[in-house]
């Protein structure tokens, strides 16, 4: 059967095909037909944001808590240049989005046309591939390939560049089941040799760990059940990444934290102290390693992951596995089970004796006293208050999202949607609209700083026009916390340009757009506040006064090893040599 | 002693590894990428070097296919053992991008390049760069009564070596192709 139609129906039809059932977006000239087909169907739901930026954060939320690919429609020039923040930002996390942009007809590219933009130029870098399609008879099977390339190997945006011509004119419209996906087929499977050394390595080591990343929770549920059931039979300790938190449940018997630079103390000594380093789906970001020469000097170091080019980028792997994670877990798994399932019990039983020791420091104490709430205190009461719910969070960028990260627990994947690599403040808010269109009867809350908030803050509109119930969780010392800790730590606390002046009255602020604003200052308010935020069926905005210079600690001062961490204030002085203050 | 059997740095599996991964000494390397002749498939290789800061000393590229519209570049490059993997390893990923092969470790290959040379001069220098020429097996394909345009085709030293001594003779101009290369036998 061949079916002509218009490249606008076909974008709509291919869409559909793909299982797309909510598109984000904002509509301008370029891409006016594709709307109109949108218009006149009800099977894809458009959600209008306020940017594009905000569109993109909302398909990313929307993919990562989902596990579906997020799908962005914007129009031309302005509309594709807004979304490039968010497009660099799904590249670093690897997030699967496919983003669709109008683009001056074809007879026009190259002529300064309004709303112009080099959009596939500009995009290059920052996509894992990208399209200018300049036919109608070529444009749906790119927009299949496009999904294709986003979910396979390591996700990725896509993008795909449509001028209006192509829109406009017909072409046969073909299946995704009789489109090229192209040579594209990354491998999944693990080399057998390499994997039964791993399961040599890990019959006899003495102290190993298991350090995780977010590829596990890119894999797929099944990979975070394969590591649960690894972990839970070999008894070995377990840390994760900042993006790879709730592939393993922080109430696991083997959890010993976050790592990495506002990381665990025992999850860093672990991770210095280890003989054996089993990273899966992890990258040796540089907020992990802290100072290569001196990263985990001791260990034998396995490395599995889909993408080659992150294995001996930066740290030198003696057991590589190029693969898919629930793929290589389980031939592992198999290995290590045909094997006898052997491990030095009496080498790992000092070992947990060792963490424990380290876990005695205690290195998220805090104490809450006074008449201010300390930002530590009220993320425990909220960790408290919804641990119970079926929670979905989401963070803005900064200190507020490190202490997240420290004082919330996460049981299962995809529950936490957090900017790692790029760090983009703005992203949460439109990322809570995106889980909260995946999943409309979660609680959704982003845990945000007041200045990262601010950045997207138009998308209150969204959230009220679709009745998103999103609880937003303002942690406001009227600072960029972070700016402001490195300015004292390694700028003679000259804050310069780290506070926020002319702050909005975040609750006439919540009423102007008809949702609901609470401000909280006092800590014997504080519960009775958060559960009235719960309570409300709608969005709200929190603005919970907390301590203005409160330091994000455990941290581990730029430029130093995993054993050089700062547990305090008391610590800090020259804490930073002048080689680590020329890092970030 | 460690009863691990694997040993920290060791050296397995893959033939890279054969050669010390992290050391600091700067290679040469010639890498040929097959791509598919699509829009902007170069302007993705060189971006890739430009954004990750690698080095680019000669590139060149052609459609060898006409029919499955594939492309040849051949990169010539450098950077210390880790950089040259991780090159290779960034080129894989690049979704148009069929093969990689580095032609530096896989082999002995034959690498060639052509290059034009304008050559002005009069008298003793004029006689001189016609005879260098000769035993370079340069031709000229341009002459005037005052110059000469020489093409020559060989490895990157020996085109080197012609322009070395071409300079004193009056070289005002060279055009390089770059470096395109082959695996040697079958």
């Amino acid at each position: 059967m061949t079916r002509q139609m218009t490249g606008a129906k076909m974008i709509v039809q291919a869409l559909k095909d793909q299982g797309v059932d909510v598109v984000f977006g904002y509509p301008g000239g370029a891409v006016l037909p594709i709307y109109d087909e949108v218009f006149q169907q009800n099977d894809i739901r458009h959600v209008l944001v306020r940017h594009e930026q905000g569109a993109v954060h909302a398909a990313e939320g929307y993919a990562r808590s989902s596990g579906k690919p997020g799908v962005v429609l914007v129009t031309s020039g302005p509309g594709a240049t807004n979304a490039v923040t968010g497009l660099t930002d799904a590249l670093m996390d690897s997030i699967p989005i496919i983003v669709l942009t109008g683009q001056v007809p074809t007879f026009m590219i190259g002529t300064d046309a309004f709303q112009e933009a080099d959009t596939v130029g500009i995009t290059r870098p920052c996509t894992k591939h990208n399209w200018l399609v300049n036919d109608t008879k070529d444009l749906s099977n790119v927009l299949h390939q496009a999904f294709h390339v986003a979910t396979s190997g390591r996700p990725g945006p896509v993008l795909v560049d449509i001028p209006k011509d192509v829109q406009f004119a017909s072409a046969e419209y073909t299946s995704p089941q009789k489109a090229r996906t192209s040579h594209y087929q990354p491998q999944v499977k693990g080399d057998m040799d390499s994997i039964t050394d791993l399961v040599a390595a890990m019959e006899t080591a003495k102290r190993p760990i298991f350090y995780t990343g977010g590829g596990v929770i890119n894999s797929g549920p099944a990979a975070s059940q394969l590591l649960r059931e690894l972990v839970e039979a070999t008894g070995f300790p377990i840390t994760s990444t900042l993006m790879g938190l709730g592939a393993y449940p922080a109430n696991g018997e083997h959890w010993i934290g976050m790592l990495g630079m506002h990381g665990l103390y025992e999850a860093n000594m672990a991770m210095h102290g280890c003989d054996l380093m089993i990273n899966i789906g992890a990258r040796f970001d540089d907020r992990i390693t802290g100072r290569l020469d001196a990263f985990s000097p001791d260990s034998i170091k396995a490395h599995i992951d889909i993408d080659p080019s992150s294995i001996n980028k930066v740290i030198k792997t003696d057991i590589p596995i190029v693969g898919d994670i629930a793929h290589v877990l389980e031939d592992l798994l198999k290995v290590w089970k045909s094997r006898g399932r052997k491990v030095n019990r009496e080498g790992i039983q000092k070992w947990s004796a060792k963490i424990a020791e380290w876990k005695k420091v205690d290195c998220l104490r805090f104490e809450q006293k006074g008449s201010v709430i300390k930002p530590q205190h009220a993320l425990a009461r909220l960790e408290a208050l919804t641990k119970d719910h079926d929670r979905y969070i989401c963070t803005e960028v900064g200190q507020h999202q490190m202490w997240a990260a420290q004082y919330l627990g996460f049981n299962d994947p995809n529950r936490w949607m957090t900017s790692g690599g790029l760090g983009t403040m703005g992203y949460g808010f439109p990322a809570s609209i995106g889980v909260q269109m995946a999943h409309p009867e979660a609680l959704v809350i982003n845990v945000a700083g007041e200045a990262s908030w601010l950045m997207n803050m138009q998308e209150m509109g969204t959230a009220m026009q679709y009745k998103l119930p999103v609880k937003q969780f303002i942690l406001n010392n009227e600072r960029l916390g972070m700016v402001r800790q490195w300015q004292q730590l390694l700028h003679g606390e000259r804050y310069s340009s780290s506070w926020s002046e002319s702050l909005p009255d975040f609750v006439k602020l919540a009423e102007a757009f008809g949702a609901k604003g609470i401000i909280c200052k006092d800590p014997a308010d504080l519960d009775d506040a958060i559960m009235e935020m719960l309570n409300h069926d709608g969005p709200v905005i929190f603005d919970c006064l907390v301590e203005k210079h409160e330091n994000c600690f455990p941290m581990i001062p730029s430029g130093e090893p995993h054993n050089k961490m700062l547990l305090g204030d008391a610590s800090t002085k020259d804490a930073i040599g002048s080689k680590g203050a020329v890092m970030v | 002693m460690s009863a691990l059997k694997i040993k920290k740095g060791s050296t397995k599996h893959s033939a890279y590894n054969l050669r010390p991964t992290f050391s600091d000494t700067t290679e040469r390397h010639t890498l040929a990428v097959l791509v598919d002749n699509e829009p902007g498939v170069l302007a993705r290789v060189i971006g890739l070097f430009s954004g990750r800061g690698y080095n680019i000393e000669s590139l060149t590229v052609a459609e060898v296919d006409h029919t499955g519209h594939t492309s040849r570049i051949t990169i010539v490059t450098t950077g210390t053992p880790q950089v040259i993997e991780q090159i290779k390893a960034q080129l894989g990923r690049i979704v148009p991008v069929h093969a990689v092969h580095d032609l530096t470790v896989e082999g002995p290959a034959v690498e060639r390049e052509l290059a034009l040379f304008k050559v002005e001069g009069e008298g003793e220098k004029r006689v001189e760069a016609l005879r260098l020429a000769d035993i370079f097996r340069a031709n000229a394909v341009d002459s005037t009564l005052n110059s000469f345009v020489f093409e020559i085709t060989g490895a990157p030293e020996k085109i080197d070596a012609f322009a070395e001594l071409m300079r004193p003779l009056g070289l005002v101009e060279i055009a390089r192709t770059g470096v395109a290369a082959l695996p040697r036998g079958g």
